[in-house]
């Protein structure tokens, strides 16, 4: 299965590439838009990548590997994160994040097998003073009670 | 109080409303001078990063060589990754264009014609408020080449956002300049320092988001009124960010130097049930923490918290009341720098891994004592044997902890010694187990 980007996001790509001198710098935000089209970044994207930015395809693969935010498999269309980091963890963050496994029968960075919701147990995610808090996806929910996460969750699609 | 960083005033993060309070002002100002005379005002001010350090603002600027036939960079750090740390997303939201006017003078001082804005990528909400700051000022002719002619000015400079992908490490400043060049986060070993050769191999400074947002201020009010507020010798308002066991958490902008017990019972509202507290840490997860009995007269800035045997850090308070197990706290706080490690260095990568696994240990039930001094151990063994820094924030808290809190760790630990042979190897590394402890 070949990967391709769309024209749009081939000129999103032309739009980073600008910022940096070098095209290499426009990697993390070039994996950020595969990673958006594509859900998660395999071996054929990271190959798209490296052409596209003319790049070599290590360099792609050693970012990819590196930053927790790209994925190299497919994820849940939701991605519930929930921090158990110091702050959250003196509110109830780690209550939470084993209700929410429960909730979806599934373990740290896990995929609920009709792939709708996955699971993460993040790191401290800047919103301390709002503790307890999860995301999903890009929005972050804060000051949560497990009532108001299963309010939340109930609602999700 | 008059507040520097983020002002009161209703919907400022619109460029209309950012300028009618005399926005961009500053930055007229500043460029009628000499880059010479901004960095002797920023410098005379005394206004020190806020992004853990604390190191002067001007001084750091004044690094950076005056001939050179590179470019300049300026990175603005925006990682906001440490452990109780919420502040910066605040500039993002409230004041998104102070910090970009920052950015102009800043670099004007410096000679620099590029900026980078790192942000974390979990702040996707704060990069995309971020965006539209920046596309609102280069729209309205502030950033970019047509500055020139809204200035009246030979400097121009751009500035950009780079989103983070979740790494703590990229907090550090030579991670954070491999980041933006499109490698791993691996931090630099230094010298050379980013001044001589930093993104690219070309001289740059790298400060964090609420350091440049304290500058405009600055240049409009004078260095005089900044270094009359709050602590002397780390002046200014600080951005405190206060989390954990506290009636009223969030980001409070007052005067350096406040007093740690004010900021927790009045400013945050006090602990609820009014319970005691047991532990406070000041500064961000990698500070060392401060028992709860002994906060008394501790104030908030570098100076006075280096006497009370921490660190400023990043000015983000965690409060633990009473029936907090402190083991727990502990051993969440090991498995982060266990998890943020990069793996370059390997006191750091093993050594975190020790750390973590003992603490589990202990959780378990089947500590000893000896675990207790061996975690101090190979918290000494890390501290200052490493690349960069995270090695001392993953060995402060536990060196700290366990030494300050040694009572309420030995409650954990199993005075039935499981090791029934005397290990050679321990007794050589003066961690063994005394015989006489040693039940059969
Ligand atoms: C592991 C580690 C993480 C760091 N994370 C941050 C961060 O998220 N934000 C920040 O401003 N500084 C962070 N720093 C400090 C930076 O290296 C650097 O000192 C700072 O950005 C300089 O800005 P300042 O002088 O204005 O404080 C971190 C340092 C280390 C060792
Ligand atoms: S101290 Fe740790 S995080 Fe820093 S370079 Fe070494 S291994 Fe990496
Ligand atoms: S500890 Fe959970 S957001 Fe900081």
């Amino acid at each position: 299965m070949d990967f391709k980007f769309t024209e749009e996001n081939l000129q999103r790509i032309e739009a980073a590439r600008k910022k940096y001198p070098t095209a290499l710098a426009a990697v993390m935000d070039t994996v950020y838009i595969a990673q958006e089209q594509n859900g998660y970044i395999s071996d054929e994207v990271m190959s798209e990548i490296a052409d596209v930015l003319g790049i070599d395809k290590v360099n792609v693969l050693s970012v990819v590997t590196f930053y927790t935010m790209y994925h190299t498999k497919p994820m849940g269309k939701k991605h519930i994160q929930v921090c158990t980091n110091v702050s959250c963890m003196l509110r109830g963050g780690q209550e939470l994040y084993e209700m929410v496994c429960e909730r979806y029968g599934v373990s740290n960075m896990g995929v609920t097998e009709d792939g709708k919701v996955s699971v993460e147990e993040v790191e401290c995610m800047g919103a301390c003073g709002y503790a307890p808090m999860i995301a999903i996806n890009e929005d972050f929910y804060e000051n949560l009670t497990k009532e108001k996460v299963n309010e939340i969750l109930d609602a999700l699609q | 109080m008059e507040k520097i960083v983020l002002p009161e005033i209703k919907d400022l993060h619109l460029i209309e409303v950012y300028e009618n309070n005399g926005g961009y002002s500053a930055a007229k100002k500043a460029f009628a001078r000499s880059t010479d005379d901004i960095i002797d005002e920023v410098k005379k001010s005394g206004l020190r990063g806020r992004g853990g350090a604390a190191f002067l603002a001007g001084l750091k600027w004044s690094f950076m060589p005056k001939t050179t036939n590179k470019p300049k960079y300026l990175c603005i750090n925006g990682d906001e990754s440490e452990p109780g740390s919420f502040k910066d997303r605040q500039i993002f939201e409230y004041n998104p264009h102070q910090l970009i006017e920052g950015i102009l003078i800043a670099s004007y001082a410096i000679g620099a014609n590029t900026a980078y804005i790192y942000i974390r990528g979990e702040y996707h909400k704060w990069v995309k408020m971020m965006q539209k700051a920046l596309d609102d000022a280069y729209a309205k002719g502030y950033v970019g080449d047509a500055m020139k002619a809204t200035f009246g000015t030979d400097f121009s400079c751009n500035i950009y956002v780079h989103k983070g992908a979740g790494a703590y490490i990229c907090g550090e400043e030579s991670s954070l300049m491999n980041s933006i060049e499109g490698h791993r986060g691996y931090p630099r070993v230094k010298p050379p320092f980013p001044a001589q050769n930093g993104l690219w191999g070309c001289p740059t400074t790298i400060n964090n988001v609420e350091t440049i947002t304290n500058v405009p201020w600055i240049i409009n009010n004078g260095w005089q009124k900044f270094a009359s507020i709050g602590a002397e010798k780390h002046p200014g308002t600080i951005l405190y960010g206060i989390s954990g066991h506290v009636n009223k958490p969030g980001v409070y902008e007052l005067p350096s130097g406040m007093l740690l017990t004010e900021l927790i019972y009045e400013v945050a509202g006090g602990v609820p049930g009014d319970k005691k507290i047991k532990c406070v840490i000041p500064g961000g997860s990698s500070m060392p923490p401060l028992r709860g009995d002994q906060l008394e007269g501790i104030r908030m800035d570098a100076e006075s918290l280096k006497a009370a045997g921490s660190a400023i850090g990043t000015a983000g308070i965690m409060v633990m009341d009473e029936d907090t197990d402190l083991l727990k706290v502990l051993l969440r706080i090991a498995k982060f720098y266990h998890h943020e490690s990069c793996g370059q260095c390997t006191p750091c990568r093993e050594g975190t891994g020790w750390l973590e696994k003992i603490l589990k240990r202990l959780a378990s039930g089947k500590g000893t004592s000896s675990d207790l001094d061996l975690l101090i151990t190979v918290a000494n063994n890390i501290e200052g044997n490493t690349i960069c820094a995270l090695g001392d924030a993953a060995a402060w808290p536990v060196k700290f902890m366990v030494a300050r809190f040694r009572d309420e760790f030995e409650k954990y630990v199993n005075k039935e010694i499981q090791l029934p042979v005397k290990n050679k190897v321990h007794a050589m590394r003066g961690t063994a187990v005394p015989l006489a402890d040693i039940k059969h």
